[in-house]
């Protein structure tokens, strides 16, 4: 594909045409993480993003999809052919997904969302439709603008529509809990595991892959403990930490409350807050200085900062 | 001035050249070099370009040296450019404008290997393969596995996101590091990423992985652990034709799995591998397909045995299981080589290195041998075909007249054929000097001028690697005055 076939499709255009040049600007999506980042400025324009999916070529493992579509309306094409992607499933639109860039407890099995954005279509400060990224599974043409856009909040662009790499899905996927199971022994003892979550009595943990892989994992996990089947946990809730693997064994659990610990992972939901921490000062100029080079007057998603936990 | 020095015409390269007498007085004379070998040596890089003209060459071993370094240069208005072990194919390490060459090799320690947080804090001159051999009796590897991984640093692997077979299940370089310590051309060192499961912020570690040295340089760099994969399936399929081979990766994709690697290798360079290593290759293929896959030895059998079954259901001609890890050591051994057999063919070639849609690689390989053909040019086709990765080998003797405009037409075409395609310019070699002239065939101005801002924001005076990836006319390299850009950079 050329680049200027790239830049006649009429939603992009119409899409375009509604952020305009001037006046500040955000999109709205599912609003399932709609706080992150701060308050909007009183004032804002909000748009919704187009929706739709565009192309879908399974034996390509890539899906082309408007950032407006349901991450749930997506998901459910793509299971027609046995496919996901890595893009979390929390009501939200793929869009918001890419822009908040968080991840699913099932990363361990999906992979992580910035990874999984292959393209990415925005519409600049200038109302301008840039395409960063490519349309293979493989590429190292130029600077990584999808890895940039992704958990951008929307600060440096109007994310339109992405190119997503899609994951098969394993032919069984299993949970099994434990009362009894040292989570961290779950993790160094099985080969390559789903989630393993915890919430300071009870290990859950998935285990995927081919039949008789699962059985070897369940095999290994009944060492660990008395593990016993289980349906899939609910959605973890709360708030959000993000520490490394191993501040998960002296997690200090007076500070973060109830919590569910995604363990090899280091993510936390819990019902207190993580307390600030500031990015580090060298860091926050190119922080700024990015900012100010893709939102020159500041009119995309006013009032959000990214950086600021 | 010394008598020996009026003997030499008044002049001698140390006592005039103060950005030498700076940058020797912060490191040591031995480490850093002005001799015009040196400076010859690291001029290129192992592609077929015509070497730049470097300034002083510096081997630092630490991080406040680089530091010292990037400053000592801006004070004399000069840029940077890394290098690491030069194995890059695209000229991304050649100086353009004389600048101070940052050459990493000496930092090659690996600093700690942290189990309980799956990562490995190196050095960035730590050579590909010395690490996974390093990481191996404690179960792990380092994943991705660049042809050169026996001598590629993991700093080079980092600026150009480089790939290797295995990359095709476990991806690229990028998502393999976790952090990166870096120093910027003006001499802040930043933390970029973090060990935590998600990093505040832009994603600046990720944007950095893969910038060609046009950010700044790595100085420390925490790799992801991969647990070795106790169960591996190695087979060797036989077709005859190209055409079938490949359609047998579309098919194995198309059917969920996701093997490790899929490379395939077509009849000529088949036999160039066979008779250099005797690996085993039929000779009389068509074109071979190398497929594994791993995983717990308990279902690893099952992907093999659909794979068998899909390679049969097109037209393969032989399928053969590696029997034990000598056989599987040794087909590899036969696809790792693969370039250093060429050597007996031919003295020169230029490896190719363009992506597109797996389902269209019959049809491109169908037209890279017709533009060769055309051209009167020698070409081999080995492929990450799993990825849709092409390397179009153009094999030549450099002293022959007219080839290498031959070389130039016949490449051009097949980068043009691959992006119409629906492919990309690079999968894994980078952008570098090579690609730049076609870059504006993949984006538009618009797109390259964001390319330009994000390089802005880590760079805004330009000093780190200019004149690479982003084309003349969409770079911020246009403002420096660069003294010696090659003109057709043609060797």
């Amino acid at each position: 594909m050329t680049a200027t076939l790239l830049s006649t499709d009429p939603v992009l255009a119409a899409f375009a045409e509604e952020v305009g040049e001037s006046g500040p600007i955000a999109i709205v999506g599912g609003r399932t993480r709609w706080e992150n980042g701060g308050a909007l400025v009183d004032g804002t324009r909000t748009i919704a993003a187009p929706s739709g999916i565009v192309e879908y070529i399974a034996e390509e493992m890539i899906v082309k999809v408007r950032a407006g579509t349901s991450v749930a309306e997506l998901h459910a094409s793509l299971a027609e052919r046995g496919q996901v992607t890595a893009l979390p499933e929390r009501g939200g639109t793929v869009g918001g997904a890419v822009a908040v860039g968080q991840n699913g407890v099932l990363r361990p099995m999906r992979g992580e969302t910035r990874s999984a954005v292959l393209q990415v279509r925005y519409v600049s400060a200038e109302g301008k439709i840039v395409t960063g990224g490519g349309p293979t599974v493989k590429n190292v043409s130029g600077f990584d603008i999808p890895r940039l856009m992704t958990g951008s909040l929307g600060t440096l662009g109007c994310i339109a529509e992405v190119i997503l790499r899609t994951n098969p899905m394993p032919a069984q996927t299993r949970w099994f809990a434990s009362n009894d199971a040292d989570p961290f022994a779950v993790h160094r003892s099985l080969l390559a595991p789903g989630p393993i979550l915890f919430d300071g009595s009870t290990t859950t943990v998935m285990v995927f892959g081919h039949a008789p892989a699962v059985t070897e994992d369940v095999m290994m996990l009944r060492t660990l403990g008395t593990f016993t089947e289980c349906e899939p946990p609910p959605d973890a809730t709360g708030h959000r930490w993000s520490l490394s693997p191993r501040d998960l064994q002296t997690l200090d659990v007076a500070a973060v409350g109830a919590f569910v610990a995604e363990i090899g992972v280091g993510i936390v939901h819990a019902s207190n807050p993580q307390p600030p921490t500031p990015l580090a000062p060298d860091v926050r100029v190119i922080h700024d200085r990015m900012k100010a080079e893709f939102d020159p007057p500041g009119r995309l998603n006013p009032g959000r900062v990214v950086g600021l936990r | 001035m010394s008598i020996l020095d009026r003997l030499r015409g008044g002049r001698t390269a140390h006592d005039v050249d103060p950005l030498l007498v700076e940058l020797q007085a912060a490191l040591t004379p031995e480490r850093v070099k002005m001799d015009s070998a040196q400076r010859s040596l690291l001029g290129k890089d192992a592609s077929m370009f015509e070497g730049g003209v470097s300034g002083p060459i510096c081997y630092p071993t630490s991080t406040d040296e680089v530091v010292a370094i990037a400053k000592i240069a801006e004070r004399h208005g000069r840029a940077i450019v890394p290098r690491g072990a030069g194995t890059g194919l695209a000229g991304g390490a050649i100086p353009l404008g004389a600048p101070v060459v940052v050459a990493m090799t000496k930092m090659n320690a690996i600093l700690e290997i942290d189990e309980e947080n799956g990562i490995a804090w190196v050095e960035p001159g730590v050579i590909n393969l010395d690490l996974t051999r390093h990481l191996t009796p404690r179960g792990f590897h380092y994943a991705p596995d660049p042809s050169s991984q026996q001598v590629c640093t993991i700093g080079g692997n980092v600026a150009n996101n480089s790939g290797g077979p295995h990359c095709l299940a476990y991806g690229v370089t990028n998502p393999h590091i976790a952090a990166l310590e870096v120093v910027t051309a003006t001499g802040e060192v930043l933390l970029l990423g973090g060990l935590d499961a998600e990093p505040d912020g832009y994603d600046l570690r990720g944007v950095f992985v893969g910038s060609e040295g046009t950010l700044g340089i790595t100085t420390k760099i925490a790799v992801r652990l991969t647990k070795n994969r106790p169960g591996v399936r190695t087979l060797l399929l036989s077709f005859a034709t190209i055409r079938d081979a490949a359609n047998t990766v579309s098919a194995v994709i198309a059917a969920g799995i996701v093997p490790a690697a899929m490379e395939v290798m077509d009849q000529k360079i088949t036999r160039a591998v066979e008779h250099y290593v005797h690996a085993g290759y039929p000779i009389d293929a068509g074109a071979v397909l190398l497929a594994e896959v791993d995983g717990a030895e308990a279902g690893v059998d099952i992907d093999a045995d659909r794979i068998r079954e899909l390679g049969i259901a097109n037209n393969a001609t032989e399928v053969r299981l590696a029997a034990d890890e000598t056989e599987r050591a040794l087909l590899w051994k036969g696809r790792k080589t693969a370039f250093g057999a060429i050597a007996q063919i031919a003295p020169d070639y230029y490896l190719h290195d363009t992506v597109v849609p797996r389902s269209k690689l019959a049809d491109v390989l169908d037209q890279i041998y017709e533009i060769a053909d055309r051209h009167d040019v020698l070409v081999m086709n080995v492929l990450h075909a799993g990825d849709g990765n092409l390397h179009p080998l153009l094999i030549f003797d450099g002293r022959e007249d007219g080839v290498m405009e031959r070389i130039q037409a016949a490449g051009e075409e097949i980068i043009t054929a691959s992006l119409a395609a629906g492919g990309v310019l690079s999968g894994e070699h980078g952008i570098g000097v090579e690609k730049q002239p076609f870059m504006d065939q993949l984006f538009t101005s618009d797109d390259l001028d964001h390319q330009n801002r994000l390089r802005r924001a880590f760079d805004p005076t330009c000093r780190a690697n200019p004149g690479k990836v982003l084309p003349m006319g969409h770079s911020c390299a246009d403002i420096q005055q660069l003294r010696s850009v090659p003109t057709g950079v043609w060797g």
